[in-house]
């Protein structure tokens, strides 16, 4: 496993943002000819129906963002959520507020096609039961324009495994990819073990990243630990997003894991979403504010 | 030559018995902490870590040590243990348990 080293790639965009060059790993010329660029935006863990002093505007961030969002132009392909959609809550019907809260609000993306999935808040405390209703299945793939996405579930087990049958279902999915395929993973928890003393880790994510190292082209973006973050295991890059909640502390620097204060000289610092432009080579990830500066 | 060995046997039940048993650390869990949060222990010294759980199942995950436990309501969850490194050794709920998940973990320390 390696780090990336950011100064190598990052460079400040006229956009108000940062911009990450994610290069791909071989095969990726072959592949191109057949492939349309294009991007799609990246948003986590809004934590819909926190309440607390890291975030004193919890419940106006996410429309802030999804306003943002929308004076994209142009507007992404798609957008994906990658977990955490909700805050947790021992009581059911409150979870099912929330979700049905955050089904209105994203309701309100000017870009219609929605790709969700669940965090630990979403699904963990009722296996994901909840979340199904309102939004399907918790584990899927789909193709857009030449590249193959996956959808894992790493938070319905409480353990944050993603379990022997979810395992099965990757490998049958990954055996109908070319080895060159471009694949992307959308997923919450890291898949590679980043700290497991602040949970965060998928218990099992070393046998999805064994089924996906066959194939030469695959870039991983997830969630839940609300920074940008970028890591390689062998070829596999892992991209983590910021959240629209509150950022947390870069892994193990403090004692303890807990929210990075709220700044109300700079609000909404470290929280935004990210715009991934899949280019012939590579992905341009950057990473966008909440509010424009 | 069977006689010999019959006048050992007690010789070595006898050692067996003089060995000490290992003393038996509880910690319990309950939403979102454990009792003791932090927890001493000697270098070398073996033990047995006796978990339970007063609500909802809960982890405990001490990945410096390799040290893990699934705790589960109405049952004792007893992992020997042998320290062998010294130090302060973050510990962790790694089963997601509810709003204060995040902030539920403890320390152990191994002296020398």
């Amino acid at each position: 496993m390696q780090g990336i080293d950011r100064r190598q790639f990052l460079k400040v965009a006229g956009l108000g943002g940062l911009v990450f060059a994610s290069g791909l790993a071989r095969g990726a010329e072959t592949y191109a000819s057949g492939a349309d660029e294009f991007f799609f935006v990246q948003l986590s863990d809004t934590h819909w129906g926190f309440q607390g002093a890291p975030n004193p505007d919890a419940a106006g961030t996410l429309p802030k963002a999804i306003a943002a969002v929308n004076a994209l132009d142009p507007q992404p392909d798609f957008i994906v959520f990658t977990g955490d959609l909700t805050h947790t809550t021992d009581d059911g019907a409150e979870r099912r507020r929330r979700l049905t809260q955050f089904k209105e609000l994203i309701s309100g993306l000017r870009t219609k096609e929605i790709r969700l999935m669940p965090g630990e808040h979403d699904a963990s405390l009722d296996n994901g039961e909840a979340y199904r209703e309102f939004f399907g299945p918790t584990h899927y793939s789909f193709a857009h324009k030449g590249v193959h996405f996956i959808a894992l579930d790493n938070v319905s087990d409480p353990a944050g495994r993603i379990g022997d049958e979810q395992l099965a279902w990757l490998a049958a999915d990954l055996a109908k990819q070319p080895r060159d395929s471009r694949i992307v993973v959308l997923t919450h928890r890291p898949l590679f073990p980043l700290y497991p003393q602040w949970d965060w880790a998928t218990k099992d994510g070393e046998q999805a990243i064994a089924a996906l190292m066959p194939y030469q082209n695959v870039t991983v973006f997830y969630g839940h630990i609300h920074q940008e973050h970028h890591f390689k295991t062998a070829h596999i890059e892992h991209h983590a997003a910021r959240s629209l909640i509150f950022p947390q502390p870069a892994p193990g620097s403090v004692p303890k894991r807990a929210p990075v204060a709220w700044d109300p000289a700079q609000p909404y610092r470290g929280l935004g979403f990210r715009r991934v432009e899949a280019e012939p080579k590579e992905y341009k990830l950057t990473e966008l504010p909440v509010l424009k500066a | 030559m069977k006689r010999r060995m019959f006048l050992l046997l007690p010789f070595f039940a006898g050692a067996a018995w003089a060995q000490p048993e290992p003393r038996v650390i509880a910690i319990r869990a309950k939403k979102f902490e454990y009792t003791p949060g932090e927890i001493t222990l000697k270098l070398g010294e073996p033990v047995v870590l006796e978990f339970t759980t007063e609500d909802v199942h809960m982890g405990f995950d001490a990945p410096e040590l390799g040290l893990h436990a699934d705790i589960v309501p109405d049952k004792t969850v007893r992992v020997p243990f042998t320290p062998g490194k010294a130090g302060s050794f973050d510990f962790a709920c790694d089963v997601f348990c509810g709003s204060g998940h995040e902030e539920m973990g403890g320390v152990i320390k191994v002296l020398v």
